[in-house]
């Protein structure tokens, strides 16, 4: 329910109004917290500073890529992606209870949670607000092709979906399948053709055409 | 409990609505709203579970209109008025009106990389695991009053368990204060028809992770 594009909700909240009425009160709470010593506002800003730089999809994009290109590590990451994830070395050590799973022309996997917003932070950094809305929430578990043409994408029929709801402290990401054209690519240039969505399962990789030469 | 957090299958909130290049935070009072609620959280004057349930214990009506960070500062605050950390006229003045209490830690700057690591979850085993890959499954009717994360959706249904993820911290118990309480967890994948009736797409198959309490043989 985000303020910046049109939506249902938004009347409720005239936008300007809104946005300066929690830019004061989250000023005010930081202030009262700063002073009563609870926080520190370095500490503050170094967390922010990880979210926007350090920790995001490039993580993830950088996993899959490898997995595409080194049957080994798709193998080991497919088995145990806490430990192949983590062999990565991002700044942020993922958490020990994160699974990859493997899209194949049989078996498309979308994630989702129902109950909140669990969502694989160290690979994937915050998720969007499409991820925490209610549309997507809701209707992933009963009607995902729906939510898919959402997006844009349609499946073969013949295609099973298989949603996993993250109703405990599992974390999920898919291991898309790699676009065909790209025989010989490097992981750095295969990386470019994954993006946040298609480890979601909400999306594909991008086509070969799709990344410059 | 039974909340309108709990939004597995309803149909009524319309489209998805994706953005393109959407930006990490959409203003700078969202980025100051999930550090404080780090820095709080990384204080361990509750848990994650405590601070789901403070969420999902907002009115209906706050919960569905107030976008995911506004939710997340009017948790934060309602947590520390909870536990006498900050009191309503501080809110109000948006000052300190007396000194702070200890807290059980602080997260200073050289603590930060520590504290955006999620810790595990895992626990050693009190008890054999019940059930093993395979095997058929019931989700028990249970309708908790308190917080829980098995979805209304499963609740009655048959599935099949697909993995044994180990023993796990029991949100149940841990949300109200009565302790970590592990239990044996499990990927419990239904068939789409089993939970939404004949008319669902016959090759959808949906799974949950269970903790084994929300678990019968079937």
């Amino acid at each position: 329910m985000s303020h910046d594009h049109s939506h249902d909700h938004d009347e409720h909240h005239p936008h300007g109004s809104q946005l300066s009425e929690m830019q004061l009160r989250v000023r005010a709470l930081e202030s009262i917290l700063t002073e009563k010593g609870y926080v520190d506002p370095a500490a503050l800003d170094r967390i922010i500073e990880a979210y926007e730089t350090r920790i995001g999809p490039h993580n993830g994009a950088r996993a899959v890529a490898k997995a595409w290109a080194d049957a080994d590590y798709k193998r080991a990451l497919l088995e145990d992606a806490t430990a192949a994830v983590g062999a990565l070395g991002f700044a942020s050590r993922v958490g020990d209870h994160l699974v990859a799973v493997e899209n194949t022309p049989a078996t498309h996997n979308m994630i989702v949670c129902t109950l909140c917003s669990c969502y694989p932070w160290e690979v994937l950094g915050l998720p969007p607000t499409w991820y925490k809305s209610a549309p997507y929430r809701s209707r992933a578990v009963i009607d995902p092709r729906s939510v898919l043409a959402d997006f844009g994408v349609k499946l073969p029929e013949a295609t099973q979906i298989r949603v996993w709801d993250s109703t405990a402290e599992t974390r999920f990401m898919v291991l898309p399948m790699r676009p065909s054209g790209t025989e010989g690519w490097s992981e750095d240039k295969l990386a470019q053709l994954v993006t946040r969505d298609c480890m979601i399962g909400t999306g594909l990789p991008k086509s070969p055409a799709e990344v410059a030469p | 409990m039974n909340g309108v957090h709990d939004m597995g299958g309803m149909q009524c909130f319309g489209r998805v609505a994706p953005e393109a290049d959407e930006p990490v935070f959409h203003s700078d009072w969202e980025a100051r709203v999930l550090a404080l609620n780090r820095a709080m959280g990384y204080a361990r004057l509750w848990n994650i579970d405590m601070s789901r349930a403070a969420i999902e214990e907002l009115p209906p009506e706050v919960y569905l209109t107030r976008s995911y960070y506004e939710k997340w500062l009017i948790r934060l605050e309602q947590l520390l008025l909870d536990r006498g950390l900050v009191d309503a006229e501080e809110l109000a003045a948006g000052r300190a009106l007396k000194p702070g209490k200890p807290l059980p830690r602080k997260l200073g700057v050289t603590d930060v990389a520590a504290a955006l690591t999620r810790g595990s979850f895992s626990r050693a085993p009190g008890t054999p695991a019940l059930f093993k890959e395979g095997d058929r499954v019931r989700a028990r009717n249970i309708n908790p009053t308190t917080h829980t994360r098995l979805p209304r959706y499963a609740r009655g249904h048959v599935g099949t368990i697909e993995s044994v993820r180990g023993c796990h911290v029991f949100p149940d118990t841990v949300a109200i204060g009565k302790g970590e309480n592990p239990q044996w967890l499990y990927t419990v994948r239904f068939d789409g028809r089993e939970l939404w009736g004949e008319r669902c797409d016959p090759s959808l198959k949906v799974s949950i992770d269970a903790f084994e309490p929300y678990l019968e043989p079937a």
